[in-house]
């Protein structure tokens, strides 16, 4: 035989690999089977409640399975109630079916409940919920690796001052760069370098929550740059820094726009106001909505495969070429708006600042 | 409507997180690679602009040497030329002087022949004077026997005697 003893431990490997995967799925069906021989339930497959799930926030980390057999990663609850402070792990829970410390998840909400088991609508309204929850925990791993990233890009740059860039600095530079020429300089004008760090963090963070909003499986899957408290928070960040650093000139032309007369600034000015608060408001729905689409529309595709696959198994596999086909291309397509639409928010808030920074001129 | 509900979670980490990462990369990343790269920008555009200045000094240099060489080749041509005429003075002037020697010499000749020749002829109207004497003493010694006879033998004497 001419297989050296290295490779045929790979293909053990690969072997035993198969084998567990195989186990797990054949006794997953053997019970799916078997349950639904005693209930003779069928459970229709809905596709909206699963793409809606896929893009909601969760209390755990989900890897790999379906339903009761699904393998995920527990994450810590942390509650505040009019009840006092409560922390402890998602496991607890059991996916919904256990009351913890009066407390019980509702459709990945957390409500809490008397002791009869009936839901307490006081305690319920009262709870502020800062879990470490799918999005949270992708915020931090996302934070942590931006963190390493550009603390080693720094160093790189300290180690060997005056040099051509090598490794990941010479990735980073290009992109450090652009969005200090083409994005800062041209929107922002003389006073630009205040502001870069700041269009540097969003850009990266919103690009790098993008592309691991593409992974599928750990440590991607969470719709982070797609959430709307994540887009929110961003564009809130914006506008403080829109706000604050208004020029005279600036808040001149919104409260009284010169050279119109005044029986027309009765109208101006209010649409001005407004326009003061839309800007940032149409950041974060711009984001939100570009992001949560690609994964509603990458999601529908694969649930595609599953609606077929009920009528029959031969239409699930025939549509499931069809469908990986397009998720493909819609990967690609991702791809681009990943990095097209973490430029376009920065951009924007690096007008909106070069608008508020302006000076009069005339 | 779970989608635009922003959760109050999620604002509470993003806030947190997000003020720790502004604040540790402006510290710690952006400004030192903001600094860094601005630096080396200066470096080489500073390097340009010397490379820029030392061709410019060179093609000066250039421009000078290229003078420095038009003005000898000038130097060398008119040296040639003025070594040119020099020689071609000389040439003249010893083809002149040959010639004046040698007209002096053929006037020598001539002079020379014109005194051979008159005193040739000097020696020659001698000579005929001696021959007539002669002639005059024959004929009279002949005519004393006959007039015809006589002038014939004048005549013979004349043709005998060879002028030249």
């Amino acid at each position: 035989m001419n297989n050296t003893p290295k490779s045929s431990f790979k293909h053990i490997l690969t072997a035993a690999f198969i084998a567990v995967l195989a186990s797990f799925s054949v006794s997953a069906f053997a019970e799916e089977t078997a349950e639904h021989h005693e209930t003779k339930t069928e459970t229709k497959f809905d596709a909206g409640k699963m793409i809606i799930e896929h893009i909601s926030d969760a209390h755990d980390w989900h890897i790999l399975g379906e339903g009761e057999h699904a393998v995920s990663l527990p994450l810590p609850v942390i509650l505040y109630s009019n009840r006092g402070f409560d922390c402890f792990l998602s496991n607890k829970f059991e996916h919904g079916h256990a009351v913890y410390n009066g407390y019980k998840l509702e459709e990945q909400h957390v409500v809490a409940v008397n002791e009869t088991g009936e839901v307490d609508e006081e305690a319920t309204a009262s709870i502020i919920d800062i879990s470490i929850t799918k999005n949270v925990a992708t915020l931090l791993f996302s934070v942590t690796c931006l963190l390493w990233i550009f603390l080693s890009v720094a160093n790189a740059y300290k180690k060997n001052p005056n040099k051509a860039p090598s490794g990941l600095q010479s990735f980073m530079e290009p992109l450090i760069i652009f969005i200090r020429d083409e994005v800062a300089k041209p929107s922002i004008g003389k006073k630009y370098e205040k502001f870069v760090p700041y269009l540097l963090t969003v850009f990266f963070l919103i690009l790098f929550n993008n592309l691991l909003g593409l992974i599928p499986i750990m440590p991607g899957g969470a719709n982070l740059s797609g959430n709307i408290a994540f887009t929110m928070v961003l564009a809130v960040i914006t506008f403080v820094i829109t706000t604050i650093n208004g020029t005279k000139h600036y808040w001149h032309h919104v409260f009284a726009m010169p050279g119109v007369p005044k029986a027309v600034l009765i109208i101006l000015t209010p649409i001005e106001i407004l326009g003061v608060f839309l800007k940032p408001f149409v950041l974060m729905i711009r984001l939100f909505a570009n992001m949560t689409a690609g994964h509603i529309i990458a999601l529908s595709f694969f649930a595609m495969i599953f609606i077929f696959g009920e009528m029959s198994a031969g239409a699930g596999l025939g549509v499931s070429v069809v469908s990986v086909a397009f998720t493909v291309f819609m990967g690609l397509l991702e791809l681009l708006v990943a990095f097209l639409q973490a430029y376009v928010f920065t951009l924007l808030s690096a007008m909106y600042f070069g608008s508020a920074l302006e000076e009069g001129h005339h | 409507m779970e989608l635009v509900k922003p959760a109050i979670g999620l604002i509470f980490w993003m806030c947190v997180t997000f003020s720790i990462l502004l604040f540790i990369l402006t510290k710690f990343a952006w400004k030192p690679i903001l600094a860094m790269i601005k630096e080396r920008e200066q470096t080489i555009e500073n390097s340009l602009n010397e490379a820029n200045k030392a061709r410019a000094e060179m093609s000066q240099l250039v421009a000078k040497n290229e003078e420095l060489l038009n003005q000898a080749k000038e130097e060398r041509n008119k040296i040639l030329h003025e070594a040119k005429e020099a020689a071609e003075k000389v040439k003249t002037d010893i083809v002149a002087r040959a010639q004046k020697e040698a007209e002096e010499k053929i006037q020598m000749s001539f002079r020379e022949i014109e005194i051979q020749k008159k005193a040739a002829i000097a020696e020659i109207k001698n000579s005929v004077g001696l021959m007539a004497l002669e002639i005059a003493e024959k004929v009279i010694r002949k005519e004393l026997k006959g007039n015809s006879e006589q002038v014939e033998f004048v005549n013979k004497l004349a043709k005998e005697s060879n002028l030249n």
